[in-house]
């Protein structure tokens, strides 16, 4: 049974991956299950200096998922690099580092930083709904994007995919956008803006009043949004949203994901990665497919 | 290490209204610390995240924990439905506790407000265990003094203060502590937000060593999420900003390091 994919020329032994900032860089969870067996590792978003974040509370609970707002605090791409990817050498595991910045200098600083790191590739987060200036910005309009995407791609000595995010009337453009300026693979869907109010209190929950919407609650909405930019774009598509299950992950791939990240599950269960690989592996055996790659986009 | 694993539950019971006293056999009983806590996940699916409780106590000789939590949200109140013999997913055991070693020889006194108590019992009998002499000051809403009998066997003296003025002094363990019964040479306290900066102020004030307890919404508990931060006066080792992770380098802090 082959369930070995391959993305921009970056081959994963399985196609389960962490999806960004819910799996640090792994050091968080390498006592609680085996980073080995990860298809790949996607690190939390990191930028050229520390950033701090937003104010608390960062994270709400919402029925069947959560809202964050935590601002992308990361601690720069310099100590990145020293502690988090220096960690990460001892695992046999491809590193996708997830990029973010205010402009798209910081991106290609980013970037340019880490064209000598041991990393497979980049993926460059323009989607997240937490940061005042900038970001989803760059991920809210088709020719923004564009050029954006152009600018990394130029720097960048490895493989670039672009994370898009679902708060745009048409995720199909910007995924052709992308494409358009060179991405070798998009990413979706980042969270879906939220709220919640705290009716007792009669304010908001989170300090910076909207988060990002992520757990098995957004699960059809994102799986939609693969299938729609699936079958817009040549480039692979990777899916996330919701994953909490071999199933899960399945219906991605049928959808048209060629590999699919898990993010707010990991914190229900920290072997949410293993048990959703085994799944996979289950259900090929129990449809007698061979190779894995005979799942991608084949719903009909 | 830590993990995700069912805990056997052992016996449940309501100490006053809507606190509950939980006790789980769990291995985890074996490496628990005063202060550290554990996170319970409710079974209801649309609650996915887990509750952080502290480790109320632990009896080595059973490894069973014992948690008092107040059922408050839907998720503690699903929690306090559990019944012997269920199981329930912990993920444990979490954040870094007290540092005892920094205790001996010293005059300790404890302060524990509301559902803050909880977690000072189980430092209370370790520190009685390891020769440490304590006092303590329980903060109360009203007359229904859960735990308090607990902390009698264990610690010198035990105040109580009630915001209705029905046992000890009147108001909040900040008014007890002003009036000036109690001598000690360092503090220890978990209890709700303005309580805990009267203390870091009274520790200043005074010349202490004040070690307290924070709480923050958390999606993780393992430090992966940067959701459950507190501002703190130097940048952090680990995240490099004036933010700390309280799953992690917490939820005990030495209240001169936060800025709260
Ligand atoms: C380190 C730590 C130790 C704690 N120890 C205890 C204890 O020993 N006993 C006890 O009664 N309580 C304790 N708490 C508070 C307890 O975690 C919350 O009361 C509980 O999570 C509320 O859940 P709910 O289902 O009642 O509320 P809901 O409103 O259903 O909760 C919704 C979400 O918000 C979170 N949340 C709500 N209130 C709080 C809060 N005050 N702190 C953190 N998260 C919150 C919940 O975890 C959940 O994710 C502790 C909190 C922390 C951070
Ligand atoms: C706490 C938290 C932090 C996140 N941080 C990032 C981030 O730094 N960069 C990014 O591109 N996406 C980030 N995301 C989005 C996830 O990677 C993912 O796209 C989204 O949560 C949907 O997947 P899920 O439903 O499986 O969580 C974050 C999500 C969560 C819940
Ligand atoms: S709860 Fe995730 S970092 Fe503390």
């Amino acid at each position: 049974m082959n369930t070995k994919v391959s993305i921009a020329g970056v081959k994963l032994k399985n196609p389960v991956m962490t999806a960004s900032g819910t799996f640090g860089s792994g050091m968080e969870y390498a006592e609680m299950t085996d980073l080995n067996r990860l298809g790949a590792i996607v690190t939390k978003g990191v930028a050229d200096k520390p950033w701090p974040g937003n104010p608390t509370p960062r994270v709400a609970e919402v029925y069947g998922g959560m809202l964050n707002a935590i601002g992308l605090q990361n601690p720069g791409v310099d100590v990145f690099i020293e502690r988090d990817l220096a960690f990460l050498k001892d695992y046999d595991v491809p590193v996708i580092v997830n990029v973010c910045g205010h402009t798209v200098e910081e991106y290609c600083a980013v970037v340019e930083r880490l064209n000598d790191a041991p990393v497979a590739m980049y993926e460059i987060n323009v989607s997240c709904p937490n940061v005042k200036q900038g970001a989803l910005a760059f991920g809210q309009d088709a020719k923004v994007l564009e050029e954006t995407t152009k600018a990394i791609r130029a720097v960048a000595k490895k493989p670039v995919i672009m994370k898009l995010s679902p708060n745009v009337t048409s995720i199909k453009d910007m995924a052709l956008a992308a494409e358009a300026g060179g991405a070798d693979a998009v990413s979706l869907i980042n969270t879906l803006i939220g709220m919640k109010i705290d009716i007792e209190k009669q304010t908001f929950v989170l300090a910076n009043k909207t988060g990002g919407f992520s757990g098995p609650a957004v699960k059809p909405v994102a799986l939609r949004m693969v299938y729609d930019v699936a079958q817009a774009v040549q480039i692979p598509v990777i899916g996330m949203g919701g994953i909490a299950s071999g199933e899960d992950a399945i219906e991605f791939l049928l959808a048209g994901a060629t590999a699919v990240s898990v993010g707010t599950m990991n914190f229900i269960d920290p072997q949410t990665t293993a048990k959703v690989t085994d799944g996979i592996e289950a259900y090929m055996k129990r449809h007698k497919v061979s190779d894995i790659k005979e799942l991608i986009g084949a719903v009909h | 290490m830590k993990r995700k694993e069912k805990a056997e539950i052992l016996s449940q019971e309501e100490l006053a209204p809507g606190i509950w006293s939980l006790w789980l056999k769990s291995s985890m009983a074996a490496e628990a610390r005063p202060g550290q806590f554990v996170g319970v996940y409710p079974k209801d699916g649309s609650r996915l995240l887990m509750r952080p409780i502290s480790i109320c106590d632990v009896d080595e000789e059973k490894t069973a924990l014992r948690l008092v939590y107040r059922a408050g949200g839907n998720g503690t109140k699903e929690i306090s439905s559990y019944k012997k013999g269920e199981k329930v997913d912990l993920l444990g055991v979490l954040g870094n506790g007290y540092d005892l070693s920094k205790m001996q020889g010293r005059k300790v006194i404890l302060l524990g407000g509301g559902i803050g108590i909880p977690p000072m019992l189980y430092l209370a009998k370790e520190l009685e265990y390891s020769g440490v002499h304590t006092n303590t000051v329980l903060g109360y809403a009203n007359a229904d003094l859960f735990l308090k009998a607990d902390f009698d066997k264990v610690s010198d003296f035990v105040y109580v203060a009630t915001m209705d003025g029905s046992v000890g002094t009147k108001g909040t363990v900040i008014d007890a502590l002003n009036d000036g019964f109690i001598m000690a040479d360092m503090l220890c306290a978990c209890g709700p937000m303005p309580m805990l900066r009267a203390v870091k102020q009274y520790a200043q004030e005074q010349g202490m060593r004040a070690y307290i307890s924070l709480e923050e919404r958390m999606a993780c508990g393992v430090g992966a999420c940067l959701g459950c931060v507190t501002k703190t006066k130097e940048p952090d080792e680990h995240t490099h900003v004036n933010n700390t992770r309280i799953c992690v380098e917490g939820p005990v802090f030495d209240a001169s390091v936060v800025d709260i």
